[in-house]
């Protein structure tokens, strides 16, 4: 891959024995890809188009094509299927909603607090706000789990404040219904009741996510703002301080230094940190695994566990299947769509999306770094 | 130039993804052809065998163990215990595979999934003691007319009291309730400040037995026709309901539960209604609360309770199925299920092993008598899923309005039972 274009004749032996000693190195990899990412990818998108009940190979000779069957099932069908995977998108779709944009926050909030320089034991708190991220999901489940019981100790510290909490964990009201019956809508539109999407009613869609995955919501923000931290702290740190001395000799004040100077130059970062957000959002599946399977009321099923729980323990293969691939492309629509809403203004069309390899290509500067091993 | 290398790469991995399924397939391929050479009967060859449970706790793993350890011992064939941690999967990763353990738990969800198809070897028949099982239990696993599976043995709900609870309330046992009136009246009168008077969990696997006594169900009696919207159900669901808004029932969760017994045992309720695991659960974590067992009331079309089962399936992949089926006559033997019964509470599934059960546990009496009119659950393919609706919208009781509850029950339930055919 490192390989770069020549027009010299002479060269045309060499560099074909070249190339074959990249594609040697390069064999284990793309052996190891295809055996371990690319089969199980073709085989699952067949098995969402099949009939396969989950004997023997699906590739065997019992599997039939059935088309799709499956996913028509999943978004028309109007069943039991259609309501359960309508019920899990509305449910991760708040969830992305909430968690995505709080966890970026509080993300660049933390870096930008552990980044300063006056900061005592600055280490002392990296640490302890990274500390969330490398534990074990599942133990932060149980925790929380612990935490949010009906008589547990955000409950108790709700009632030392004479608030009473919610049974968190069994508390299948939509966090949507509660605030629109505070401000007196307590019947339902008809409007919102008779219409819907994928099997729900509009007025299911508003209903957001219920007490319950507020629970999931506060844990996804309490353990992944510790990475992102790292990611725009590094981020920060590659911000020459010329540039903040600079804007401060302009006569800006720290805030405007950070919206209008510090802001615009993590734009990378805040792409990469969204980017990760939601795709890890959209695939939320050991927190619910292991802390509600789903309940209460199916309030906290998200499409990746029911995928897992339509194949495993219905036996519906191909559903499962068929829904994981429909999340396969709500994940790269959102991200595309995020790509453009973040993309660089200001720089010419053309270029935009070009590496920068590429780029520099049209132009007389001089190759970057990595072209230097060609060169040899 | 770069057109041509990607076209280049595209054809590596297009050749290689090829190649790596064409070995996948050719693998796959020399397993179904053995499929379809398998022989109907069991088969004669021998091999060690493998058994997966989904074990309740470590008395059912170390008993379920040391029975096959013996069984081992006795018929020269090597045998190990796997205890599963999710049994479904596991037992799923083995049938795609083409390499499932030998013998296995199925629960009556998962029968009509697995012998549609083709996992489970049907070997009811064959069984030596095939007589000696429950009627009611053999039925549970016949499927298309065929009875695949031997039952490892049953479970039926009763009524649990908390006896001191019981005296402090000022009650006898002439108020040991009989019909729902009874049932409704003791608990208001056990419900104080710090317990409630009765919990269950809210599941279709216990408020079934309301609709049961009301003489409703889930599915007709052919298993043809979906039965959830009938006024029966609608008259349990409301009694429920009702204890609900009084306040003299609560589900677990709401006093800090993970389930009847744990809010029985540590004396947030004073009743409970629960299965006979809950006599070993009680013995192992609140050995001090002192209880009594009775059958439950009766609705107003008599007595009712839900059965519950588990059979040893024995796959149609297994290498050894002669071993296999000779294990599982072994396992469930009449002194074999005593033992089983002395060992982690669960109620023998032959009729010869009643007797012993009942000398031996006279305080699960009730539990054993209650299996005269107890109701199996559906076993139609995917009535899980509607069960789990159900269940996920029983945990909404206290606000539902039970008639569009049980409407969109019914319409779930005759969805699955029509796509059974």
């Amino acid at each position: 891959m490192s390989v770069t274009p020549s027009r010299r004749r002479s060269g045309t032996r060499i560099e074909s024995r070249r190339a074959a000693a990249g594609w040697l190195f390069v064999a284990p990899v793309l052996v190891i890809l295809g055996l371990f990412l690319l089969v199980p990818v073709v085989m699952a998108a067949w098995v969402s188009v099949s009939d396969w009940t989950g004997r023997g190979s699906p590739l065997g000779g019992d599997t039939a094509y059935v088309g799709t069957q499956n996913y028509e099932a999943l978004l028309l069908g109007g069943g039991l299927p259609t309501q359960d995977f309508g019920t899990a998108l509305r449910n991760n779709a708040w969830y992305v909603f909430l968690v995505v944009p709080i966890q970026t926050a509080l993300s660049l909030g933390l870096a930008v607090l552990v980044n300063r320089q006056l900061l005592k034991a600055r280490g002392f708190f990296r640490t302890a706000f990274y500390f969330p991220s490398v534990t074990s999901s599942v133990a932060i489940t149980v925790v929380f789990l612990f935490l949010f019981s009906a008589s547990g100790a955000v409950n108790r510290l709700l009632a030392a404040v004479s608030a009473d909490g919610p049974n968190w964990m069994s508390d299948a009201r939509g966090v949507g219904h509660l605030v629109l019956g505070g401000l007196g809508v307590d019947t339902v539109p008809a409007a919102l009741a008779e219409h819907g999407f994928v099997g729900l009613s509009w007025w299911d869609w508003i209903a957001g996510p219920s007490v319950a995955m507020c629970v999931f919501i506060i844990m996804a923000v309490f353990t992944t703002s510790g990475t992102f931290m790292l990611l725009f702290l590094a981020a920060l740190q590659g911000i020459s301080a010329d540039v903040d001395e600079a804007a401060t000799m302009d006569g800006a004040t720290s805030w405007q230094r950070f919206w209008r100077v510090t802001v615009p130059m993590l734009r990378p970062t805040v792409f990469t940190v969204t980017t990760l957000g939601l795709i890890g959002t959209w695939q939320v599946f050991e927190q619910i695994y292991t802390g509600s399977q789903g309940g209460p009321a199916k309030t906290t099923l998200t499409p990746a566990y029911l995928s897992y729980s339509a194949s495993f323990l219905s036996g519906q293969w191909g559903r499962g299947a068929a829904i994981a691939f429909i999340l396969f492309a709500i994940i790269i629509v959102l991200t595309a769509l995020q790509r453009l809403l973040l993309r660089e203004r200001g720089v010419p069309r053309r270029r935009r999306f070009l590496p920068p390899r590429a780029a520099q290509a049209t132009g007389a500067a001089p190759g970057p770094v990595r072209d230097q091993g060609a060169t040899q | 130039m770069r057109t041509a290398r990607a076209t280049a790469l595209t054809a590596f991995l297009t050749g290689s993804a090829l190649l790596l399924s064409a070995c996948g397939g050719s693998g796959f391929s020399d397993d179904d052809a053995d499929d379809g050479d398998a022989p109907e009967e069991p088969s004669e060859a021998g091999g060690a065998i493998t058994v997966l449970i989904g074990a309740s706790g470590d008395a059912e793993a170390d008993a379920v163990t040391s029975a096959v350890a013996a069984w081992s011992e006795e018929s020269g064939t090597e045998a190990t215990v796997t205890v599963a941690s999710d049994l479904p999967q596991q037992l799923s990763q083995g049938f795609a595979a083409g390499s499932p353990p030998d013998a296995f738990y199925v629960g009556t969800e998962n029968l009509a999934g697995y012998a549609a198809n083709g996992s489970l070897l049907a070997y009811g028949d064959d069984l030596a003691n095939k007589d000696d099982f429950y009627p009611a239990l053999v039925e549970n696993f016949t499927y298309d007319g065929e009875f695949y599976c031997a039952p490892k043995d049953f479970s039926t709900l009763a009524l649990v009291i908390n006896t001191d609870a019981w005296a402090a309330a000022g009650l006898t046992e002439a108020d040991i309730p009989t019909d729902w009136a009874g049932l409704a009246d003791v608990a208001a009168r056990l419900t104080t400040a710090e317990q409630v008077g009765l919990t269950f969990g809210p599941e279709y696997q216990r408020v079934g037995v309301f609709m049961a006594q009301a003489g409703g169900g889930l599915v007709d009696e052919d298993g043809t026709t979906a039965i959830a919207d009938s006024p029966e159900n609608a008259e349990a669901l409301t009694f429920v309901q009702q204890m609900l808004a009084d306040g003299v029932l609560a589900f677990p969760s709401a006093i800090d539960s993970g389930w009847g017994g744990e809010a029985f045992g540590t004396g947030r309720a004073a009743m409970t209604i629960e299965g006979n695991w809950i006599v070993g659960a009680l013995r192992n974590d609140f050995p001090d609360v002192p209880y009594q067992v009775v059958e439950l009331p009766a609705g107003p079309a008599g007595q009712g309770t839900l059965q519950f089962t588990n059979c040893w399936g024995i796959a149609t992949d297994s290498q050894n199925q002669a071993g296999a089926l000779d294990l599982v006559e072994y396992l469930t033997a009449t002194d074999q299920q005593v033992a089983f019964a002395e060992a982690f509470g669960v109620m023998p599934s032959v009729q010869s092993a009643a007797e012993d059960f009942r000398t031996t546990f006279p305080e699960m009496t009730a539990f054993v008598d209650s299996a005269e009119f107890a109701v199996g659950m559906p076993t139609a393919q995917g009535v899980a899923d509607v069960i789990g609706d159900f269940n996920g919208q029983i945990e909404g009781l206290a606000d539902a309005d039970v008639a569009t509850l049980l409407g969109s029950v019914q319409t779930n339930m005759q969805a699955v039972l029509d796509a059974q055919g």
